[in-house]
C-alpha cells in the first residue's frame, strides 16, 4: 500500500515516513532596536506519519514554524531535526503547498507537477509519475491545461500532486484549503486523508480552522502566549484528538474539544 | 508499476463538471478572418480622409505647391528618386541602422537589466550610475561621438544602440524586481536555484514585460536614427530630409516622412505580432 506513489520514481524504494523534532526553536523579526518576538522555544516531537494540526490565532508564527521545517526560513535559535539530521538549508525530505497555489501560470498542470520532481528522476519515469499524481488527484483530463483555464480548487490540487511529486517524507501544508469554498474544501480534506492512508508520510498542516484540525489531525499543537508575560509564541497545548478517522463531525468528544481548543485561541462562549 | 495504485481517489466529478464552464472561457478566441479585415479596413479611413483633405486642399489652390504639394506630385517625386535608384539606397541604409543599433542596444540592454535586476550587489553599485546615464539626453552625446568615433556608420549606429538600450533595460530591470515573489519562494522551496530557477521562474515571467520594452526601444532607433542622419550623414531618410530642406524639396521631406511612418509602423506591427505570441505562451 505504501507503494502507491513508489512507481516511475528512481528511488529503490518509497521514502520512509520521516519524523520531525523542533528543539527550542526561535524566532524574531526586524531590525536590533525594534525586535518582534514571533516564536520562543517551540520543542515538539512530531511522529512518523503522523498529521499534526497546527493551530493558533493569526501572526502567530504557525507559518514560519512550518518555513523553518522547510529550510525557507532560518531560525535564530534552536533547529528543525528530520529523521534526526538536522535542516539546513532548502530540504529535499520535505516538500510544500501554500495557501495560494502559486504555479507558473505559463505551463501547463503536467509541467507545473513536474517541478516538484526530485532531481535524480528520469525523464521518462518523471513523466509517468507525474501523470499518476494528476490521476491521483482526479486532474489526469487536464493535464495540458494551464492553471489559469481551470477552477481554483484544481489548482490547489495542482500544488498538493506537485508536493507529492518529492516523494517527500514530510508534507508541510500552509493552510492549503483556507482560501477554498466551503464545498471544494472538504472534497479537499477527503483527498488528503486518502492520500495520506495511501502513503503515510508525515504531515504537517498549519490551519486557522479548528474543525478543520479535528478532523484531518492526528495530534493538534496550539500555539499561543503559554504561561507568562514573554513576548512570542510557543506550545501552549499539545492535544490528541480522540477516535480514528472518518470522525463524526457531531460526536460529544469532538464538541468537547471544540469549546475548549476556540476558548485556547480566544474564542469563547461556542 | 500497478495499475490499482493509479486509482484517483474521490472527487473528480464535481470539478470535472464545472470546469468546462471555466476552460471555455479562457482560450482567447481567434478572431474570423471577417473581422480582422474589418478591422483593418476600419483603421484605414482616418488616413484615406487624411489623404482626401490634402488632394482637395492643394487642388484647390488652397495652399501653394512650395507651402505643400499635392500628392501626385509627393508621389511624382518617390518616382523620380526610385528611377534615379536613390530611394531604395536611402531605405536600405536607414533600415540598416535602425536594426543594427537595435539589435545592439536590446542585447546590451537585456544584460545589464538581467544584472542589475537579479544580483543585489550589482544593483546597490551600479544603479545610480545607469540612472545619471540615462539622465543625459541621449543627443548629448552626439559632440563627444563624432569627435571618438568619426563621421561614419559607427557613431550612427552607436547612438541608435544608446537610444535602445535605456528602454529594455528599464522594463527588464523594473521587471525581474517585481517577479512574483511567491513563485520564486515555491520554486525555491522545490529546489530550484541559480541557473534553473532563473530560467523555470525569472526569465518567464518578466517576457511580457521585456517585449513592451522593445517596442519601445525599436520606436527610440527610429528616433536616433533620424537625429543622426540629421546631424551628419549622406544617406538615409534623414539625409532626405535635410537635404531637401536646403535644397527647397517640400515634396521630398513630405516623402521622406510618410516613409518613416510607414516603414515605422511596418517594423512595429512585426514585434507587436511576436509580443502577442509572447504574451499568449507566457503570461
Amino acid at each position: 500500500m505504501t507503494a502507491v506513489l513508489a512507481p516511475g520514481s528512481t528511488q529503490p524504494s518509497t521514502k520512509q515516513a520521516l519524523g520531525v523534532h523542533f528543539a527550542g526553536l526561535g524566532r524574531s523579526f526586524g531590525s536590533s532596536t525594534d525586535r518582534r518576538t514571533v516564536l520562543r522555544d517551540v520543542t515538539v516531537e512530531v511522529r512518523p506519519g503522523e498529521i499534526l494540526a497546527i493551530l493558533g490565532t493569526s501572526g502567530c508564527g504557525k507559518s514560519t514554524l512550518l518555513r523553518a521545517a522547510a529550510g525557507l526560513d532560518v531560525p535564530d535559535s534552536g533547529e528543525v531535526l528530520i529523521d534526526g539530521t538536522p535542516v539546513t538549508g532548502i530540504d529535499e525530505r520535505c516538500a510544500v503547498a501554500f495557501q495560494e497555489p502559486r504555479l507558473l501560470p505559463w505551463h501547463t498542470l503536467q509541467a507545473n507537477v513536474a517541478i516538484g520532481l526530485p532531481k535524480s528522476s528520469s525523464a521518462s519515469a518523471g513523466k509517468a509519475k507525474v501523470l499518476e499524481l494528476l490521476k491521483l488527484v482526479g486532474l489526469d483530463t487536464f493535464a495540458k491545461h494551464r492553471p489559469r483555464e481551470v477552477s481554483g480548487g484544481m489548482a490547489q490540487r495542482t500544488s498538493l500532486a506537485r508536493a507529492l511529486a518529492r516523494n517527500p517524507g514530510v508534507l508541510l501544508l500552509d493552510e492549503p484549503f483556507g482560501a477554498l469554498d466551503a464545498l471544494t474544501r472538504i472534497k479537499m480534506q477527503d483527498l488528503l486523508l486518502d492520500i495520506h492512508r495511501a502513503q503515510p508520510t508525515t504531515v504537517l498542516l498549519v490551519t486557522h480552522d479548528v474543525d478543520e484540525a479535528l478532523q484531518l489531525a492526528d495530534r493538534i499543537l496550539v500555539l499561543g502566549r503559554g504561561e507568562g508575560d514573554e513576548a512570542g509564541s510557543t506550545v501552549s497545548e499539545l492535544v490528541t484528538v480522540p477516535g480514528s478517522r472518518p470522525r463524526d463531525r457531531n460526536s460529544a468528544d469532538l464538541g468537547t474539544l471544540r469549546s475548549s481548543l476556540l476558548s485556547l485561541l480566544g474564542v469563547t462562549g461556542h | 508499476m500497478s495499475a490499482d495504485h493509479a486509482t484517483p481517489v474521490s472527487t473528480a466529478g464535481l470539478e470535472a463538471s464545472r470546469a468546462p464552464a471555466t476552460a471555455g472561457a479562457v482560450p482567447a478566441g481567434r478572431r474570423p478572418g471577417g473581422r480582422r479585415l474589418l478591422t483593418i479596413l476600419l483603421g484605414l479611413i482616418v488616413p484615406a480622409l487624411i489623404l482626401l483633405a490634402w488632394h482637395l486642399s492643394t487642388a484647390s489652390g488652397f495652399f501653394r505647391p512650395s507651402q505643400l504639394p499635392s500628392p501626385a506630385s509627393v508621389l511624382a517625386a518617390a518616382v523620380d528618386l526610385v528611377e534615379r535608384g536613390q530611394l531604395a539606397t536611402h531605405i536600405l541604409i536607414s533600415t540598416q541602422r535602425v536594426v543594427l543599433g537595435f539589435l545592439i542596444g536590446s542585447v546590451l540592454g537585456v544584460l545589464a537589466g538581467a544584472l542589475l535586476g537579479l544580483s543585489r550587489i550589482a544593483d546597490v553599485l551600479l544603479t545610480p550610475t545607469v540612472g545619471a546615464l540615462r539622465a543625459v539626453p541621449s543627443l548629448a552625446w552626439v559632440p563627444l561621438l563624432v569627435l571618438w568615433i568619426g563621421i561614419n556608420e559607427d557613431s550612427k549606429v552607436t547612438l541608435i544602440s544608446i537610444g535602445a538600450f535605456f528602454p529594455v533595460f528599464t522594463t527588464l530591470y523594473l521587471g525581474l524586481r517585481h517577479v512574483d515573489r511567491n513563485l520564486v519562494e515555491a520554486a525555491r522551496a522545490f529546489g530550484l536555484n541559480g541557473v534553473r530557477l532563473l530560467t523555470t521562474v525569472q526569465l518567464p515571467a518578466v517576457v511580457p514585460a521585456l517585449f513592451s520594452g522593445l517596442r519601445l526601444a525599436l520606436a527610440q532607433s527610429w528616433l536616433f536614427l533620424v537625429a543622426a542622419e540629421l546631424i551628419a550623414s549622406s544617406m538615409g531618410l534623414g539625409f532626405l530630409l535635410t537635404d531637401s530642406q536646403q535644397t527647397g524639396r517640400v515634396d521630398r521631406i513630405i516623402l521622406a516622412i510618410i516613409l518613416l511612418a510607414v516603414i515605422g509602423k511596418t517594423t512595429d506591427a512585426l514585434l507587436g505580432i511576436a509580443e502577442r505570441w509572447a504574451v499568449r505562451r507566457w503570461a
